[in-house]
C-alpha cells in the first residue's frame, strides 16, 4: 500500500479548492491521509479492495463532468475535494444576519457551533461504512454490490469533506476533531459514534436499503439544512454533497422497491392471496410484506429520532446565527428572522397527544422533520402502487411519530403504530408484532447467500429496472478477485 | 399542422424524487409536486446537464410528439405513456430527431434526401446521444494528431484528424458528425458557420477506451472551415458541437450484412464501421462489402490500412478513375460488374445498404441500383422504399 500513502496530492486528490498552493492544510491532509487508508484497508474485506468496481468518480463539478464512470479498485478511489461553484454575491438566507454576504471564513461568534454541527455531520458519513462493512459477503447481485461499494466510497468522500473544512477553518482544534473521527467507530463501547442510528448494526440487506432510504434521508434533510448556511464553504461542501447523496436515496428507494416486487411476483406465481399467510410466503424463499412493514417501522423510527428535541434552543441558536437554514430555506416565502411566527408542534398534555403553536425559531427541528416525513412518504407511494398493480391487498403505512421513540416528547410513553398510548409492560409483550423479531432477523438472514453471476439475481430480490450507467443487464459490476 | 417534436420527459416509475436534476437545470424547466417531477417542454433548451447528475436513469426519457404533454398531465402520471404512432412517411411525420439545432438538423436532411424519404435508423444499431454540445456550450478537445492521408503528389490534401476529449464525455456512435465553427466573425461580424464532420473513429476511440475522435476532412481551395481543420496543429483547442445524426447509424447484429459504397472523404463512416465490427467480432459475422472510389490509389484515403483488413472481415473494391494506362471506373461501374452478388445482397433481409460521399455519386450509384434491380426482376424504388422504412438504406452525401 505504500504507492497510495506517497500518493501526490497535487494529481490524487481531485480537487477545486486550490490545494496544491494551500500548503498549510495540504500538509494536515497529507498527515491525515495514511490514517484514513488504514481505516478503509481494516474496514473492507482484502477481496473486494483488490476487486474491480465500476464506480463513478466525481472529478469535477460542472454538471457533465462529474459522473464518469470506470472500473476501480476502491483504495485507489479518487477521493477529492469538491465544492459547489460559488454563487456571486451570495447572501445569509435566515437569521438575524439575513441578507448580509454570506461569511467566508467562520465568523469568530459562532466557531464552536458551526464546528460542533460539521463534527456531527462528519461523524454519519464513516460510521455508516462501518455500519456496512460485512454486506459485500453477501450480495445478492454484483449490481448490489456495486451500489454498496458506490455508497461506501461516496460516504467516505464526504468524510473528506468535512474533514477539508476542519482543517481549512479550524486550526489546531480542528485537525483533533479530524483524527476523533477516525478514532470513534461505530458500536464501540469506548469510543461509539455520536448518534444512535449510527451505532446499530445493519445485518442484511433489507436493513441497508431501509437504511439508505430513511437513514440516508435524514442525512439528505441535514446536508440541505447546512447547503443554506451563511457560512459559505460549508454550504457549497453540502450542497455537492448532495448530488451524490442522491445516488443513496435511490438504492434505498429501489432497492426496498425490488424486494416488495418479488415478493408480490412470488405470491403471485403461487397463487398465495394472504399477505399475512407469513408461512406460505416463507416457503417460498422471498420477505413477507408484514415483516417489510417492520422492518420499515424499526428503521423510520430510529431516523425521526436522528432530527432531535421538537423544541430546541440549539436549532434556534443555530437558525438565528444564519448557521443551519430550513429545508429549501430560499424558496420558503417568509421573512427568514421567524422572530414573531409560530410552528405547530405536537406535544403530550395529560397523556395525550395535542398540537400546540410555539415560536417557530424553536421548531426549527420540527419542521424539519414534517419535511422529511413528507419527503419519506413519496417512496412508500411508489412501493404501494407496485403491490396494487401486481393486485396483491397490503399497503405499507408510516407509524405514527410517537412509536418506537427514544428522543424528544414521545420517549416517555410507549404507542402502537397506529398511535395509540399502552404501558410499557403492554409494548413489551406486543412489540415483534411491530418491530422485526430475533425469528424475523433469524429468517432474513437465512436468504443472506451470495450471488456473483452477472445478470443474476437472489431469488428474494428482483432485477433493476434500468442498469446503471445505463448498462445492460448482464454486465458485469464488479469483477471480483478471485485470491 | 405541427411538426411533430422531440419531448423531454421523466419516469415516474423510476424517479426517486430527489430534486438533483432540478438544482441542475440552468433553465428552471423542471419542477416538481409530491407526486412528481416534471419537465416543461416550453423551456427545456436540450442542453443535457440533468443527464449525468441522475442517479436513476429516469431522466433520460423523450418522447416525439405533435403536441408536447403538459406539466399538469405530467404530475399526473403514475407511468410514462407509450410513444405515440405517426405515418411511417408523409409530411413533416419522421419518427426521429437527428439533432435538436434547426440548423444542423436542416444540413442533415439535406445529406439524407437521396435516400428518397425519411431516414430511419437500422433496428439493432445503439441509442446515439444527439446535441450534447451546442455552439453556446461546446466541448473543448484537443488536437492529438494530424496526418495527411494522401501522397504528396496527389491532387488532393486529405487529412486524419484525431482529436482528444479529455475527461469531458462526448458518447458518438459510428457514422455521427460533430460540429466545427472557425473561429472569428465573418465579414457581416457574425460568427462563422458551423461545418458537419463524420466522425471516421468507432465509439470507443482511434484505441479501444480512448475518448478521442477521427475526422477525415479534405482541404477545399478557398475552403474556410477545411483549411481551419486541416491546418491544426497537435495541442490546439477545437470547438466541438454534437454529436449529430441518429439515422446514419450502422446495426449492431454481427449478421447484418453491409454494402457501403463512397468516394473520397465519404469513407470516414465506414471506416468508423469497420474498425467496430473488427473490435467485437466474435464468431461469424454477416460480412461486410465496400466499394470504394478515387481517382489514384494515392489519393484515396487510408489506402495503406485498408489493404490490411483481412477479406474474412471486409471484402473490398477499391475502384480508380484516372490511372494511366487502365481505363477510368468509377463505384457504379464496378456494381454493375458486381451485379449477380449485389442482386443477391438485395434479396436478403439481413443487408444494410450505405452510400456516403459527394452530392454527385448519387445519380450513378441509384441508377447502377435500377439496372441491376431490373435485371433481376425487381422494382428497385419498391425494394429501397422498403430497405429504407426498415432502417436498411442510407444515404449521406454533400
Amino acid at each position: 500500500m505504500a504507492d497510495l500513502i506517497n500518493v501526490s496530492y497535487d494529481t490524487q486528490i481531485p480537487n477545486n479548492v486550490g490545494l496544491s498552493s494551500d500548503k498549510r492544510v495540504l500538509k494536515a491532509l497529507e498527515k491525515w491521509h495514511p490514517g484514513y487508508i488504514n481505516w478503509w484497508n481494516d474496514l473492507i474485506p482484502q477481496k473486494f479492495q483488490e476487486s474491480l468496481v465500476y464506480l463513478r468518480t466525481a472529478i469535477s463539478v460542472d454538471p457533465k463532468g462529474w459522473a464518469k464512470f470506470d472500473y476501480v479498485r476502491m483504495p485507489e478511489y479518487r477521493w477529492g475535494i469538491l465544492l459547489a461553484p460559488q454563487v456571486e454575491d451570495r447572501r445569509i438566507p435566515c437569521g438575524e444576519h439575513v441578507g448580509q454576504p454570506a461569511w467566508q471564513e467562520v465568523p469568530g461568534e459562532y466557531r464552536n457551533m458551526l464546528k460542533r454541527l460539521i463534527v456531527i455531520q462528519g461523524d454519519t458519513e464513516p460510521a455508516s461504512v462501518e455500519q456496512q462493512r460485512h454486506l459485500g459477503m453477501t450480495a445478492p447481485s454484483l449490481y448490489d454490490m456495486r451500489n454498496l461499494f458506490q455508497v461506501n466510497v461516496e460516504e467516505g468522500r464526504h468524510l473528506w469533506a468535512m474533514v477539508y473544512l476542519l482543517q481549512k477553518y479550524f486550526g489546531a482544534d480542528g485537525r483533533e476533531e479530524a483524527d476523533d473521527l477516525l478514532r470513534r467507530s461505530s458500536g464501540s463501547e469506548e469510543a461509539p459514534r455520536m448518534l444512535g442510528a449510527f451505532n446499530e448494526a445493519t445485518p442484511d440487506w433489507l436493513s441497508f436499503f431501509m437504511f439508505t432510504y430513511f437513514t440516508d434521508r435524514d442525512g439528505k434533510m441535514q446536508l440541505e439544512s447546512l447547503a443554506q448556511s451563511g457560512f459559505d464553504p460549508l454550504s457549497r461542501t453540502c450542497r455537492f454533497m448532495l448530488t451524490e447523496e442522491a445516488h443513496h436515496m435511490f438504492v434505498g428507494e429501489t432497492g426496498v422497491g425490488r424486494v416488495i416486487q418479488r415478493t408480490c411476483e412470488a405470491m403471485k406465481e403461487a397463487n398465495i392471496e394472504d399477505p399475512y399467510d407469513i408461512q406460505a410466503v416463507r416457503a417460498l424463499g422471498v420477505i413477507d410484506l408484514p415483516t417489510i412493514q417492520k422492518k420499515l417501522n424499526l428503521h423510520y423510527t430510529l431516523s425521526l429520532d436522528l432530527f432531535g428535541q421538537e423544541v430546541s434552543t440549539n436549532a434556534a441558536n443555530a437558525f438565528n446565527a444564519g448557521i443551519k437554514g430550513r429545508y429549501q430555506e430560499t424558496k420558503i416565502d417568509d421573512d427568514h428572522r421567524l422572530q414573531k411566527s409560530t410552528y405547530p408542534v405536537v406535544q403530550l398534555v395529560d397523556g395525550k397527544v395535542v398540537t400546540v403553536e410555539v415560536p417557530a425559531l424553536s421548531a426549527i427541528n420540527m419542521r424539519l422533520r414534517d419535511d422529511y416525513i413528507a419527503d419519506a412518504a413519496g417512496g412508500l407511494k411508489r412501493w404501494n402502487a407496485a403491490i396494487a398493480k401486481i393486485g396483491v391487498p397490503f399497503e405499507l403505512k408510516l407509524p405514527h411519530p410517537g412509536f418506537h421513540r427514544n428522543i424528544g416528547v414521545f420517549s416517555s410513553v410507549r404507542m402502537t403504530p397506529d398511535g395509540e398510548l399502552l404501558s410499557a409492560a403492554e409494548f413489551e409483550r406486543r412489540k415483534d408484532e411491530w418491530l422485526p423479531s430475533k425469528a424475523d432477523g433469524d429468517y432474513i438472514s437465512s436468504l443472506m447467500v451470495p450471488c456473483s453471476e452477472p445478470g443474476q439475481y437472489a431469488g428474494w430480490i428482483a432485477p433493476p429496472r434500468v442498469g446503471i450507467d445505463n448498462k445492460p443487464g448482464d454486465f458485469e459490476y464488479v469483477q471480483l478477485h478471485m485470491a | 399542422m405541427n411538426a411533430p417534436v422531440k419531448q423531454h420527459l421523466i419516469d415516474p416509475e423510476i424517479c426517486i424524487r430527489c430534486h438533483t436534476c432540478e438544482e441542475a437545470c440552468p433553465v428552471d424547466a423542471i419542477t416538481h409536486d409530491e407526486n412528481n417531477v416534471v419537465v416543461d417542454a416550453a423551456l427545456c433548451n436540450f442542453c443535457m446537464n440533468c443527464i449525468a447528475p441522475c442517479p436513476t436513469g429516469s431522466i433520460d426519457n423523450w418522447r416525439v410528439v405533435t403536441t408536447p404533454y403538459t406539466l399538469g398531465e405530467q404530475l399526473s402520471w403514475m407511468e410514462l405513456p407509450p410513444q405515440e404512432e405517426f405515418a411511417a412517411a408523409g409530411e413533416g411525420a419522421s419518427g426521429v430527431i437527428e439533432a435538436f439545432d434547426d440548423e444542423v438538423a436542416a444540413l442533415l436532411a439535406e445529406a439524407h434526401a437521396g435516400a428518397g424519404g425519411a431516414a430511419k435508423a437500422p433496428a439493432s444499431a445503439a441509442k446515439p446521444s444527439v446535441n450534447l454540445f451546442t455552439s453556446a456550450n461546446p466541448a473543448i478537445a484537443a488536437v492529438q494528431g494530424n496526418y495527411r492521408l494522401t501522397a504528396e503528389t496527389a491532387d488532393a490534401d486529405v487529412r486524419h484528424i484525431i482529436l482528444d476529449l479529455g475527461s469531458t464525455p462526448f458518447p458518438v456512435l459510428e457514422g455521427q458528425s460533430v460540429g466545427i465553427a472557425p473561429p472569428g466573425v465573418d465579414a457581416n461580424g457574425r460568427p462563422h458557420r458551423m461545418r458537419l464532420y463524420s466522425i471516421s473513429s468507432p465509439r470507443d476511440g482511434e484505441r479501444p477506451n480512448t475518448n478521442n475522435l477521427s475526422l477525415t476532412v479534405k482541404r477545399e481551395p478557398n475552403g474556410l472551415a477545411s483549411n481551419y481543420v486541416c491546418d491544426l496543429t497537435r495541442g490546439d483547442q477545437v470547438r466541438l458541437t454534437g454529436p449529430f445524426g441518429s439515422t446514419f447509424l450502422m446495426p449492431n447484429d454481427p449478421q447484418a450484412n453491409t454494402l457501403m459504397i463512397c468516394t473520397g472523404t465519404g469513407s470516414a463512416p465506414f471506416r468508423g464501421f469497420t474498425m467496430r465490427r473488427q473490435r467485437t467480432l466474435n464468431g461469424p459475422s454477416g460480412g461486410m462489402t465496400l466499394i470504394f472510389g478515387a481517382r489514384t490509389p494515392d489519393s484515396l484515403p487510408y489506402f495503406g490500412p485498408l489493404n490490411k483488413v483481412p477479406d474474412a472481415i471486409l471484402t473490398k473494391h477499391l475502384v480508380f478513375s484516372r490511372v494511366e494506362g487502365r481505363p477510368k471506373e468509377y463505384v457504379q461501374d464496378r456494381m454493375r460488374a458486381e451485379k449477380d452478388r449485389i442482386a443477391a445482397l438485395l434479396a436478403s433481409e439481413n443487408t444494410h445498404v450505405y452510400v456516403c460521399g459527394l452530392k454527385a455519386m448519387e445519380i450513378g450509384v441509384e441508377s447502377a441500383f435500377e439496372d441491376i434491380a431490373r435485371g433481376a426482376g425487381l422494382n428497385w424504388r419498391t425494394i429501397r422504399d422498403g430497405m429504407r422504412n426498415s432502417g436498411r438504406y442510407h444515404v449521406e452525401t454533400y
